[in-house]
């Protein structure tokens, strides 16, 4: 090629056809596409790559051309007037065409490597139906025994339904007067919905991983998602109707469904008789406790005329537990399968606390001056003492 | 020599094939760049301020009109621009402070609160129609939202006209009204043209974001109350 060129341009002053030669044009890069015809056979290498090399080679020439044209307009006396100005904005423009094309290829690059969002993509694959159906199921909790991969791994209703609990824990606030020191409304609702749905998931996802249960981190954020729906419904209700007894047998119903659901699905047990009652037992133990817990972990306050409210609401449902509690004791050293549904109701315990902190906080400012704060006091449930384990939550409860 | 020239000269027998060399064929083989075409569109760089101003402002006016009324046209989406979301915000936003704080440093944040929820909102309902399957691009949806503020700013400042004659239970139900309307018309102008661009069973999945997003926003207006 360059032997090519050289001979081109020893041509091209005794040129002597009118039309010129293919070389002319490829030397003087006056912002030609004509590409010299016989490279176009070169098999040497891959014939793309020196196209390539080739039209590089063009447009530094070109631009070495333009730059030595503009150095040379510079140095030369203004002659005619308009042409000059013609060069010059001909060759600014080309340069700065340069310039963009060059930052554009850089920023689409960068912008495909990092800001792909396709990758969400199938997540969001659902329809309304699917949906609807989703949310009635977080309510019921089934047994979800034979396969794992039957819980839908969805983000389009989680993602939702945060938005949801953040936008009623916005107006709860803002009803309900609240004044936050340190911080804005605003970043305090993101912040507790959002860091409670992904914190909590990787919590239960880092567990699952523990006791080896086959479920994946999506899978758990879509479940933790899906039970919020029962926290959202209780409090758009209880937000809008200022009734104590309402809230509690709302939340402890709907909260206590959803909880349920999410431990059933995310640790499948055997149907076995004394599994399922030490299931059952300890789902039950769990609303109890938190009952119990709730107050307890609250700030110190003096007693408040709802404290009896909670021993009456959770006394009757700690009564069935009574004698299935033993049984836990027997089987506890041979089974290994109750050690995760332990775990997770700790787990459980310590997020349903930690909601019903912020939760109960909010109310004590729904209140106003006329209801007396709740007390901290570490609550002594008896039921609770007969199992060891219990006893850690409840220590747990205490440090709180 | 003679034998050196016709050997650089591939295509040296064809000159005697086409036209004869008395009649001389003036032209350029060169393929233009495409520059000089280009000068004559876009160099606006050379217009005066003014003009550039009045078009811009054009441009946004227009784009009201569409939103008041939301006729199944697609000027909004082809010629998007944030310049209008960007004044909508910041009128909503500093409508919206000085409202009753017991402390002072309830006005600062109710800005920023305001900001970051139309901003923040919008980009993530940009993004979730856009994960269903959308075919609107990402700043056309921005500013397809952002417009749709407008009907609730104006209920804004309607509401703070009537808050200036008393806060009872009457001025109370007027705002409710205002508010409610101006919400519907928020939602459906905004729907107009983003439903379109998803596939026909799943509306809903993107229809019900932005009527949070715009009941958010509608309860920060109704709730609302001036400082004493």
């Amino acid at each position: 090629a360059a032997g090519n060129m050289s001979a081109g341009s020893g041509s091209r002053n005794t040129n002597t056809e009118p039309w010129g030669s293919f070389d002319d044009n490829l030397i003087q890069g006056g912002g030609s596409a004509v590409i010299d015809m016989e490279n176009m056979d070169d098999t040497s290498g891959s014939s793309f790559e020196d196209m390539g090399e080739m039209h590089q080679r063009m447009k530094e020439e070109e631009e070495v051309a333009a730059e030595a044209a503009a150095t040379e307009d510079d140095n030369t006396d203004d002659g005619e007037f308009l042409g000059m100005k013609g060069i010059k904005g001909q060759l600014g423009r080309q340069v700065a065409d340069e310039v963009w094309q060059a930052g554009k290829r850089q920023a689409s690059r960068a912008f495909n490597l990092y800001a792909n969002i396709d990758i969400l993509r199938p997540y969001f694959d659902v329809e309304p139906v699917q949906v609807r159906s989703r949310l009635i199921e977080s309510m019921i909790p089934v047994r979800m025994i034979n396969f794992p991969q039957k819980i839908a791994g969805e983000l389009y209703g989680p993602l939702m339904l945060v938005f949801t609990l953040v936008a009623i824990l916005l107006h709860g606030m803002k009803t309900s007067g609240t004044v936050i020191r340190e911080g804005t409304l605003m970043g305090t609702a993101i912040g507790t919905c959002f860091g409670y749905w992904l914190g909590v998931s990787s919590f239960i996802y880092f567990l699952a991983y523990l006791v080896n249960a086959q479920i994946t981190m999506l899978q758990t954020l879509s479940l933790l998602g899906y039970g919020l729906f029962g926290h959202c419904v209780v409090l758009l209700v209880t937000y809008n109707i200022h009734f104590h007894f309402l809230f509690y047998v709302l939340w402890l119903l709907l909260g206590g469904l959803s909880t349920l659901r999410m431990v059933r699905t995310t640790f499948p047990i055997s149907p076995s008789f004394p599994l399922l009652s030490c299931d059952l037992t300890v789902c039950v133990c769990v609303c109890v406790c938190v009952s119990g817990g709730g107050p307890a972990v609250s700030n110190s306050r003096s007693h408040s005329s709802a404290a009896p409210l909670w021993d009456s609401v959770a006394a009757p449902h700690a009564l069935p537990a009574l004698p299935a509690l033993r049984l836990p004791q027997d089987r506890r050293r041979s089974d290994m399968t109750s050690l995760p549904v332990v775990m997770s109701l700790n787990r459980h315990l310590l997020s349903e606390s930690h909601f019903l902190f912020v939760v109960s906080g909010l109310l004590d400012s729904l209140e106003g001056p006329n209801m007396a704060p709740m007390q901290r006091v570490a609550r002594d449930v008896p039921e609770l003492t007969l199992n060891a384990t219990l006893r850690i939550q409840g220590a747990l409860l205490r440090a709180r | 020599m003679a034998a050196a020239d016709e050997a650089s000269r591939p295509f040296a027998g064809l000159s005697d094939v086409s036209i004869s060399e008395d009649i001389p064929v003036e032209g350029d083989i060169s393929v233009p760049m495409g520059s000089s075409r280009r000068d004559d569109e876009f160099s606006t760089l050379d217009e005066p301020v003014k003009e550039t101003i009045l078009r811009d402002l054009r441009a946004v006016g227009n784009k009201f009109i569409h939103v008041l009324y939301p006729k199944r046209s697609s000027a909004l989406l082809r010629d998007w621009d944030l310049w209008g979301p960007l004044l909508l915000c910041v009128t909503l936003a500093l409508l919206l402070q000085g409202g009753s704080a017991d402390s002072d440093d309830q006005g600062g944040p109710q800005f920023a609160e305001v900001f970051v929820i139309i901003w923040f909102g919008s980009i993530i309902i940009t993004l979730n129609s856009k994960l269903l399957g959308g075919t609107i691009s990402f700043f056309q949806s921005l500013c397809v939202l952002g417009y749709c503020i407008m009907p609730l700013t104006v209920a804004m400042a309607v509401c703070r006209i009537v808050l200036v004659g008393g806060s009872g239970p009457v001025s109370f139900g007027v705002r409710l009204v205002v508010v409610t309307a101006s919400f519907g018309w928020s939602t459906f102008a905004s729907t107009a043209f983003l439903a379109d661009s998803q596939p026909a069973n799943r509306k809903a999945l993107v229809v019900y974001p932005v009527f949070l997003f715009y009941f958010v926003i509608g309860w920060m207006v109704l709730t609302f109350s001036p400082a004493q």
